[in-house]
């Protein structure tokens, strides 16, 4: 088990990526941030705080639960539901930001697309991913990516969180598959 | 959980991740896109042995908002009306690939003999049988009372509701009795002598010959319809009195508390067990109660099948 990503990298990174997306979107006015439990959500609501910092003006965020979307429910064990919150104004015409913790398979990030698409229209979307590790099983790429990680399938790649873990930290650790 | 038949059987855990689920199934049907594709490619088959409007036309909502496929079967113009059996129309159903069945019947205990049974593989949801359950509907209630009272989190510990006339034909009053109690609220039941059942004794509720004088105490009063193809047996003098005794009207509404709410499952007579001035108040969540109706269905449906089978059968995280 090694740290890939130490707190003062995981802000930097974060703190890069407030910054590219503002860059991307000509400012916060059409931007609204959709996290995707659970640690996309907190990771979507720092974002939030250090473009209000940057900016001085709040953009909408929302949380995205993407479970009655995935392509697996068939073949996993039961999984509960996560409160989805829509952003204040809603995503119709927005640039919408889908901000995850790790870019994987990129099946999450198609069943985002689809739980979106139940809540409004946007403008555009956009993918903000802490890491990003390779092994995409779909055509989906990130924006925003804070760190490339490249790995095994054979290692997994765990977010920790202050809010939820105590502690930031991205950490690499070899399973036995 | 791989079955639906009774309140009974539900722990308090699964019942608040029914609720819970529900809660998000209703954000979903009123946002613009009332659709997942949760459960495409999934059968649902209505087996209605008994008339029904609100429960198959929501167990069919439910389903079809799932994008599962959903087939009716009601008695009248099936083979059921030229005596096939309970068993056969089951195996019938099981050929054509059923993964679930939701069954009404006029059996108290149908629906467990077909969970029982090797008739079929698929998840059995109780919508009715006879006089013993029908959970959906007990699920629903308390999801629109948790909604109003409780601010659509938690359970409802602290409340007092009061289920109010035909106890003894109820499948709802015996459904909402477990589930109500479960969930920590306290249940009264208010009906004359004659409509309630023998052996309540052993639930845990209060009882009430006297509506007006548990009508301050209540949160909220569920008025049960008088189910008049069951009263054959003159279980009261005549509709008048019973309306004069136990219906819900104006005077009545205003010894209620500010805050309490007016409930019943439909059908309902108006004029008999309510006035039509207290079914369409302010204070009447009856409407909202078939709403909630199709979330709670979803939910269940989602719970029952969206997951892979695992050993427990239990949710993970």
């Amino acid at each position: 088990m090694s740290v890939a990503l130490p707190a003062v990298d995981i802000a930097r990174a974060l703190t890069r990526i407030a910054h590219e997306i503002l860059e991307r979107n000509g400012g916060p006015d059409s931007i609204v941030l959709m996290g995707i439990p659970t640690r996309g959500a907190f990771l979507a609501s720092r974002l939030a705080a250090l473009i209000a910092g940057i900016e001085g003006r709040e953009v909408p965020v929302g949380t995205l639960d993407i479970t009655l979307h995935r392509d697996d429910l068939r073949l996993r064990p039961l999984r509960a539901l996560v409160p989805t919150m829509t952003p204040l104004g809603g995503i119709e015409g927005r640039n919408v930001v889908l901000v995850d913790d790790v870019l994987f398979s990129g099946r999450t990030i198609r069943a985002a697309l689809d739980a979106l698409g139940e809540m409004g229209r946007p403008k555009t979307v956009q993918l903000a991913a802490l890491v990003d590790r390779g092994h995409r099983e779909l055509p989906i790429r990130a924006d925003y990516v804070g760190k490339n990680l490249p790995t095994s399938k054979g290692q997994a790649v765990k977010v920790h969180l202050s809010e939820i873990d105590g502690v930031d930290e991205v950490l690499v650790e070899n399973v036995e598959v | 959980m791989r079955h639906l038949l009774s309140t009974s059987d539900l722990t308090y855990t699964q019942a608040i991740r029914i609720l819970d689920t529900a809660q998000e199934m209703a954000r979903i049907s009123e946002g613009p896109v009332k659709k997942l594709p949760t459960l495409r490619g999934r059968t649902i088959v209505n087996l209605f042995f008994e008339d029904s409007t609100r429960t198959r036309i929501s167990f069919e909502a439910a389903a079809k908002r799932l994008s599962a496929d959903v087939i009716n079967f009601s008695a009248k113009g099936s083979s059921a009306s030229k005596g096939e059996s309970l068993k056969d129309t089951a195996q019938t159903l099981q050929a054509m690939g059923a993964d679930a069945v939701i069954l009404r019947h006029s059996a108290s205990g149908a629906a467990q003999r077909l969970a029982n049974s090797h008739w079929t593989s698929g998840s059995v949801i109780n919508a009715g049988d006879g006089t013993h359950e029908h959970p959906t509907q007990a699920l629903l209630d308390a999801f629109t009372i948790r909604q109003h009272l409780r601010v659509g989190t938690g359970d409802l510990r602290g409340l007092t509701i009061a289920i109010v006339g035909d106890i003894l034909h109820s499948r709802v009053a015996r459904s909402d009795v477990h589930l109500l109690s479960l969930l920590g609220a306290q249940v009264i039941l208010v009906a004359p002598p004659t409509l309630l059942p023998i052996g309540t004794s052993t639930w845990p509720v209060q009882m009430s010959y006297d509506f007006d004088s548990v009508l301050p105490l209540v949160d909220a009063v569920m008025m049960l319809r008088v189910q008049q193809e069951r009263m054959s047996d003159f279980f009261f003098p005549t509709a008048r009195e019973y309306s004069h005794y136990y219906g819900l009207n104006a005077d009545r509404l205003k010894k209620m508390k500010p805050t309490a709410i007016i409930m019943h499952p439909g059908p309902m007579n108006r004029g008999l067990e309510i006035t039509a001035e207290c079914a369409d108040s302010a204070r009447s969540v009856i409407l909202e109660q078939v709403t909630n109706g199709v979330s709670v269905r979803m939910a269940v449906l989602y719970l029952l099948l969206a997951g892979a089978p695992n050993e427990d059968g239990e949710i993970t995280k």
